[in-house]
């Protein structure tokens, strides 16, 4: 078996991927929803329901605020209650659409049955436009609209899509689960994304750490007959997953600093988006539900839950046995990149992958002490930054420095701050260089475009 | 639970700590501590505690009284220090000698920088060459190692003091090496101070932390291949002159400087190419002081002279940025 991996950097935490065996269940249905109105990045949704509105599920209630936005839709069916802010998982309010659920039944048109269908539309804008109206984000974590990303800039060209099953986070096993239960509808998925992209090949990286995923998809490849697709085995390394790095594995080209991956030909989707595809083009079916995995070693019940998006987290813990005595921290995600969870009450979204909980020996940071300059920091990280240089520019607020140093290429892996023996909380600070790296770059952007515009006036 | 922790990302933490990894080099040293006290005996016992007892007592006294910080013997460098000064003085230097070694690398080359991370220069090194420039006598009446049990010790000059003693007088490289079985080298059966020995024992802990992960290869193996390179380059030329590669590469504390002291993190370069560099520039100068310096002995003034352009290495050679020219 040939190994693939990127070329510089990364760290190899423990995979601790204990719910593994767990096969996804349907999680219950809340009482109530919160839908919010910004789960993808760009701008936010605009509610098109009113306050006392039935909805059903798969029903639009919130349309693109922009060209690079989202149709949101409803989860359950039921009666909007109120268009209001609400506190997110880390404790900001924005617009959520609160439904109070009234049993489930689904909009027409949408093909709830199991039924696989595996043929191929043959424009490509349809199915663009069929991912658009169903709403698909990018599920592995940066939630970026899909549609928008099958859509390139003119000029570039996409040469290869990759499927991003490499689940390097530890503990998290939502995309491994799904691999295995609904392997045919991700191979379906990839087809049109292949379709989509112009008939382009596709390759779908698996770490060997899933060797029951890696086996079930070029099984199902080899029966569902589809062309130029294949399965690539990655070397166990984090962080695989991350797009840049996966490009850099798959294809050996690597993605210019502030470059998208379309400019070396490349276009990344996760497993669960490749699902998401699936359902919105095949089944009429937009997200309105996304696999969570729950876990971590303080966890009574390790589980894979299908949810709803909007349901709050608590309904979801409450559900298998609650918070545990010794929990010190959630995470709504990975260990490495997930963000720790402020206030319950927050609902999902459909990007939410996992929630984790930590205890206080697992997650309390040690005291930072002198760096020794071991280069481990170095060593580690994926963009071949020096974070211990980054950290220092950063608490010296020398910006300039920081982004000649290349703050803005840092992908906040957290490679470094996880390998540090002196603890230094390296990213936190380098968070800070970064954001004014990238708005200095911004804002030079911004006025040679008015500079230009002036110009040609 | 009564709160939930909530802080940034990465939320948890590879095993290394300062603490583990200054461990890991303790461990690695072992083998040497045991095979020096075998073959010198009590009197390397002596050497070694009031090396590493004085390191970590000046260390905890200074933090604890001059820069009235929280004490940082805890993360285990100084107890390093205080070792490789011992495995780097010959074990009839007496204790008060010792004692001087310790106040010059822990006060001087240490603390006076800031302490572990800070620090220019290799502490032990400093120490040890302080010592040497002022305590020559001391420091240069190497013994023959006795053993554990052995009684009265037999002095004698190193063997590469040995050699350029003889030299001086004329003799040939070859009738000089030709007393020596290199066997002996390895298995340490010849005078020289703690450290340069065992050559055996200092190569297991180096492999060591190899394996741990704790050192990568590169300086330790530059340094050896520029020593072997260099003196072979001498040795084809003029074999009356200079000495054979072996020689060169199993006395003098090599082993010792090329595993342990040069690799220090503190003051080694951080990239691989820079490591490979500083070695070449180590084993180099170690060669060109051995035959042409005015001292037996070059591993320790290399290094320190490399130490000062490890920044400059740092700066010179860096990884390739991601997607970057
Ligand atoms: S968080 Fe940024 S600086 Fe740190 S290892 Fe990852 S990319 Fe490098
Ligand atoms: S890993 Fe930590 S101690 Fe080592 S060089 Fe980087 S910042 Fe310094």
């Amino acid at each position: 078996m040939s190994k693939n991996t990127f070329r510089i950097g990364g760290v190899h935490p423990h995979d601790n991927k204990i719910s593994r065996e767990c096969a996804i269940e349907q999680l219950p249905l809340a009482p109530t929803v919160y839908i919010g109105v910004s789960q993808h990045i760009g701008a936010p949704s605009v509610p098109c329901v009113a306050v006392g509105d039935k909805v059903k599920v798969g029903q639009v209630i919130a349309e693109p605020g922009g060209f690079v936005g989202a149709f949101i839709h409803s989860s359950v069916s039921g009666t909007v209650k109120s268009i209001a802010p609400r506190a997110d998982l880390a404790g900001r309010a924005s617009t959520h659409i609160e439904i109070a659920v009234e049993g489930d039944e689904w909009l027409e048109g949408i093909d709830t049955t199991d039924t696989l269908i595996t043929t191929i539309p043959e424009d490509p804008k349809a199915i663009i436009e069929k991912v658009k109206l169903g709403g698909v984000v990018g599920l592995g974590g940066a939630t970026f609209p899909t549609h928008v990303k099958l859509s390139p800039p003119p000029g570039s060209k996409c040469e290869r899509v990759i499927i991003n099953g490499c689940e390097c986070e530890p503990y998290l096993t939502s995309d491994f689960r799904t691999l295995l239960e609904k392997g045919e509808q991700v191979v379906v998925g990839a087809a049109l994304l292949q379709k989509a992209m112009g008939g382009v090949p596709c390759t779908i990286a698996i770490e060997e750490n899933k060797p029951e995923a890696i086996a079930h998809i070029r099984e199902v490849i080899a029966k569902l007959g589809y062309k130029d697709m294949e399965v690539m085995v990655m070397k166990m390394m984090y962080p695989q997953g991350g797009e840049k790095q996966l490009i850099d594995a798959v294809m050996h080209r690597q993605v210019g600093s502030g470059a998208l991956p379309i400019s070396v030909g490349a276009v990344v989707q996760n497993v669960a988006t490749a699902l998401a595809v699936y359902d919105a083009v095949q089944k009429n079916k937009p997200i309105v539900d996304n696999s969570v995995t729950v876990t971590g070693e303080c966890f009574p019940r390790q589980a894979n839950l299908l949810v709803r998006v909007g349901t709050p987290l608590k309904y979801i813990i409450d559900y298998l046995g609650g918070i545990p005595e010794n929990a010190a921290k959630i995470i709504s995600g990975g260990p490495m990149m997930g963000r720790a969870v402020a206030n319950l009450d927050a609902a999902t979204v459909k990007g939410t992958g996992a929630l984790l909980f930590l205890t206080e020996k697992q997650t309390r940071r040690a005291p930072e002490t002198h760096c020794i300059r071991c280069g481990k920091c170095a060593d580690a990280c994926p963009m071949g930054l020096e974070p211990f240089l980054l950290n220092k520019l950063s608490k010296n607020a020398d910006w300039e420095a920081c982004e000649a140093n290349a703050a803005q290429d840092c992908i906040e892996c957290g490679c470094c701050l996880y390998s540090c023996p002196a603890h230094i909380p390296l990213l936190d600070n380098i968070r800070v260089g970064k954001g004014f790296a990238l708005s200095a770059i911004r804002a030079r952007a911004a006025a040679a475009k008015a500079a230009a515009e002036a110009a040609k006036k | 639970m009564s709160k939930l922790l909530v802080s940034p990302s990465p939320h948890i933490h590879s095993k290394d700590s300062t603490k583990s990894l200054m461990l890991d080099v303790v461990i690695a040293l072992i083998p040497a501590v045991i095979c020096s006290v075998v073959f010198y005996g009590w009197q390397e016992l002596l050497v070694l505690g009031v090396c590493v007892a004085s390191c970590v007592l000046l260390e905890w006294a200074i933090t604890k009284y001059m820069l009235k910080k929280p004490s940082t013997i805890g993360d285990l460098s100084a107890v390093i220090t205080g070792i490789l000064l011992a495995l780097n003085v010959p074990y009839t230097t007496p204790w008060w000698v010792v004692f001087v070694g310790a106040v010059v690398a822990i006060g001087v080359a240490k603390m006076t920088f800031g302490g572990l991370g800070q620090n220019i220069w290799n502490p032990a090194l400093v120490g040890r060459v302080f010592l040497l420039v002022s305590f020559p006598t001391y420091m240069t009446t190497w013994s023959k190692p006795q053993g554990l049990f052995g009684v009265d010790a037999v002095s004698g000059p190193t063997p590469l003091g040995a050699i350029q003693e003889g030299l001086m007088q004329g003799s040939t490289v070859q009738e000089l090496t030709s007393a020596y079985d290199y066997k002996d080298l390895l298995f340490a059966n010849l005078g020289g101070s703690a450290g340069e020995v065992c050559a055996l024992a200092l190569l297991a802990g180096f492999v060591y932390l190899c394996c741990r992960k704790v050192i990568k290869p590169w300086i330790t193996l530059s340094i050896f291949a520029t020593v072997a390179l260099t003196s072979l380059i001498f040795w084809v030329i003029n074999p009356a002159r200079f000495t054979d590669p072996l020689f060169n590469l199993l006395t003098g504390g090599l082993v010792l400087g090329a595993c342990f002291m040069a690799t220090d993190y503190v003051t080694s370069p951080m990239s691989v190419w820079g490591g490979v560099v500083f070695g070449v520039g180590i084993g180099f100068l170690t060669v060109m002081i051995r035959y042409f310096g005015s001292y037996p002995e070059g591993v320790s003034f290399a290094i320190l002279i490399m130490n000062s352009v490890v920044p400059l290495l740092n700066m010179w050679f860096k990884q390739k940025k991601f997607g970057r020219k």
